[in-house]
């Protein structure tokens, strides 16, 4: 147990453009949503924790900008800046550790306002490899060659991803209105990072996520009946250099859900967990995400999809959602899964709910081919 | 304090503070004051948990800086995360370590705060907080600070030679700290006021400076820090407070400093200070300009609305007064941003730690640690000898 529970969830549609919303205002929407979810009113927030990462917004100190909005006036506020994720179990550490009794979660991203691959260029070492090009679509060609090397499964195995993705997030009434798209369709898109093509990767999304966390004493004296409980949690940070790490391995991955299942007492997630929610910002990486997570072995996570494993009606279907390639942007996608993750526990994950969810995993990552992963156990 | 379980700070590291660190990475940097921290509390990169960094990344024009530099700080296979909050991001580093070993999520996190003014304009990258007002007027630190101390001279009374006095202080101290920026033992109230003037009232030499630097801190559970440290500093209070962005949202902010007036009441309780003055041995507060001092001595309770001139008159905070601030030069002479808050937590450890060298106070047992950010944004922290 973290000792920290999810009271109240809120989320905005993700779209490809917001022109109609500023930042603030696409995120005092999902603040309200979440308040409106847990039935309380922004006096009962003891703190927030805010997500944002200051090139992509191209302000500096980009949590100033949502400090009203999220209620931080004369409150206390921290900023993560990385993945929303990794801000949730920040955040479920400092109601652990007893500082407070409710702390509001907020990532937010507005993909549209940037340019997402060039912003990536600077997260990496400016010294040997961001001169040479090097961001995160690069850095998933090679990883996804590496994985197709050792592994096997290839463009037709990851292409079948976007297919089942894609279709989730019509389901799905958040996820921006995109078509279906077929196996064959993203094989004949334009390749960007060979073997990567175009519909390979996620595409670029406006849109704000917000949990409410608070510890089960509080959450009680709340009256929330709802409550979910983060069971476990973990993260962590491989090397950053590309040939100090086996691109195949996901090392990090392995030691955050190694973490989490230890504390949420999970030994198999296969037989033990009834929904996965993970960042897929390119469709191999939900297979290596499946292998990372212990969801099969090396090299089998493939197998998983094609023997109808993680698709919807499957044993254990990953992003129902419709994850990533669904359109959840860079930063909040991580507490999206949470949120989505939440909701799957509370049976109101409307038009895209699986039967019987008593556990669920959420994944956040970021960092070039998946160099930081955060994962968190949400339960009943 | 309601914490699940102790914490204290056992080790502490921090690089020299200079214009320019040419000769280093930003990861090298963060490596060099993790290397000293590591050193000092006798511990080895296999003995943390997991990592806190803090820092300005736009500043020095970078993205999600901690992919890279993480590893400098042993962070390569464990828990890492970035904590950034502008001016703040020091002690809001500082607090959320100590809480992510309270969580009882780990035993042993090391926190380093970095910043390579050097390889960025930080004033550029200030003006960037806002694209409506501030991007236009280029308002930054010295603009918004100049409209606030005005207003506040002119409301309590305070003189342009108390606020040099100030100055003056911070660099006498910083002569006695190796590791500060400016070094300029002999500076004088004369100079202070002949300097150029930035942005009236506020004169060249009672600004903070630009610097490169690195800082960083080991925290330990209670039974860790028992068996490693002689004399763990512990931390007993940390409070944070944030406020509107716009200055015109938000009268008289100086003046009121009411992010840091109620932080540290919370802080002061949670510690059971009341008597600010009288019970704390050492205070490492957060000035970035010599009036902001002034204006924290009365948010901080040291002294009753518009006496902080007299406290600097009277020697009452010097290093052989009754409650020395800054012994380590402050702010005023040492800025590496996101190092800054780390820095003022590190020095205050160091003083529990009795490893202050020259600017050791002599018995400090009981330590008080601001941190000021972006728009009057305020974190406290208390440190004390005692684990309460």
């Amino acid at each position: 147990m973290t000792g920290a529970v999810v009271i109240g969830v809120g989320q905005t549609a993700y779209e490809a453009a917001k022109p109609h919303q500023a930042i603030p205002e696409m995120v005092l929407e999902a603040v309200e949503r979440a308040l409106g979810d847990a039935r309380i009113g922004m006096e009962e927030v003891d703190a927030v924790v805010t997500a944002s990462v200051d090139l992509w917004d191209g302000r500096t100190a980009s949590n100033i900008q949502v400090t009203e909005v999220v209620g931080a006036v004369m409150k206390p506020e921290a900023r993560v800046a990385g993945d929303g994720l990794l801000a949730a179990i920040h955040a479920a550490m400092t109601v652990a550790a007893g500082a407070y009794g409710t702390v509001l979660v907020a990532a937010h991203c507005k993909m549209s306002e940037g340019q997402h691959w060039a912003c990536s260029n600077w997260a990496v070492d400016p010294i040997c490899q961001q001169p040479l090009g090097l961001d995160f679509l690069s850095a998933a060609g090679l990883q996804a060659r590496a994985y197709q090397a050792r592994h096997g499964p290839g463009a037709r195995h990851w292409a079948r991803v976007v297919e089942k993705n894609t279709r989730s997030a019509r389901a799905s009434p958040l996820a921006p209105r995109g078509p279906a798209r077929s196996a064959a369709e993203v094989m004949a898109s334009p390749m960007i990072a060979d073997p990567l093509r175009a519909l390979d990767a996620a595409p670029a999304t406006d849109g704000a996520c917000v949990l409410i966390l608070a510890s089960p004493e509080r959450a009680k004296s709340l009256g929330c009946n709802r409550a979910v409980a983060l069971l476990g949690a973990g993260y962590a940070c491989e090397p950053h250099y590309l040939g100090d790490r086996d691109l195949t391995a996901t090392e990090a991955l392995a030691a955050a859900s190694r973490r989490a299942y230890a504390m949420a007492g999970i030994e198999r997630p296969l037989g033990e967990v009834q929904v996965v929610e993970c960042s897929e910002a390119f469709s191999y990486q939900e297979l290596l995400w499946c292998e990372g997570l212990g969801l099969c072995g090396p090299g089998e996570g493939a197998r998983l999809l094609e023997d109808g494993i993680t698709v919807p009606g499957g044993r254990l279907p990953v992003n129902p959602s419709g994850g990533m390639l669904g359109g959840s942007p860079f930063v909040v996608a991580g507490l999206a899964r949470l949120a989505e993750a939440v909701l799957q526990v509370r049976g109101e994950a409307a038009g895209r709910q699986v039967a019987g969810v008593r556990r669920a995993i959420a994944h956040g990552t970021h960092g070039p081919a998946g160099q930081h992963h955060s994962v968190v156990v949400v339960g009943a | 304090m309601k914490w699940r379980r102790r914490v204290a700070v056992i080790g502490t590291g921090q690089t020299e503070h200079t214009r320019k660190r040419d000769d280093v990475s930003q990861q090298e940097l963060v490596r060099e004051a993790a290397r000293r921290a590591l050193a000092d509390a006798e511990m080895t990169p296999g003995d943390i948990d997991a990592v806190v960094l803090a820092n300005m990344e736009l500043f020095e024009g970078r993205a999600l800086p901690e992919l890279w530099c993480a590893e400098g700080a042993a962070g390569a296979g464990k828990p890492v995360l970035k904590i950034a909050t502008g001016g703040t991001s020091g002690t809001s580093g500082a607090i959320a370590g100590a809480l992510q070993v309270a969580s009882g999520m780990f035993d042993t996190v090391l926190v380093v705060g970095f910043e390579k003014q050097s390889e960025g304009q930080t004033a550029a990258g200030m003006a960037l907080t806002d694209p409506m007002w501030d991007r236009h007027v280029a308002s930054a630190a010295i603009g918004n600070f100049a409209l606030s101390i005005s207003q506040y001279m002119a409301e309590r009374g305070v003189t342009q030679e108390q606020a040099a006095k100030v100055a003056v202080k911070a660099r006498r101290n910083a002569a006695r700290n190796p590791y500060a920026h400016l070094q300029q033992p002999g500076l004088t109230v004369e100079q202070v006021l002949a300097s150029s003037v930035l942005a009236w009232p506020i004169h060249m030499l009672e600004m903070c400076p630009t610097s490169d630097g690195a800082c960083a801190l080991v925290y330990a559970a209670e039974e860790v820090a028992r068996r490693r440290c002689p004399r763990p500093a512990w931390v007993r209070a940390a409070a944070t407070r944030h406020d509107h962005p716009y200055i015109g949202d938000l009268d008289r902010r100086l003046v009121t400093m009411r992010t840091l007036r109620d932080a540290a009441r919370e802080a002061y309780a949670q510690a059971g200070v009341t008597e600010p003055l009288e019970q704390f041995d050492v205070a490492e507060i957060y000035e970035p300009v010599s009036y902001a001092e002034l204006a924290w001595y009365e948010a901080l309770g040291f002294c009753k609305e518009g006496e902080a001139g007299r406290l600097i008159e009277d020697g009452v905070t010097a290093m052989d007064g009754q409650l020395p601030v800054n012994p380590s030069g402050g702010v005023l002479s040492t800025n590496p941003i996101g190092a800054s808050g780390v820095i003022r937590t590190a020095e205050a450890a160091l003083q529990l730690h009795g490893k202050g060298g020259q600017r050791q106070v002599p018995g400090a047992r009981l330590a008080l640690v601001t941190g000021y950010g972006v728009y009057a944004w305020s974190d406290v922290l208390i440190l004390s000898s005692d684990p309460g």
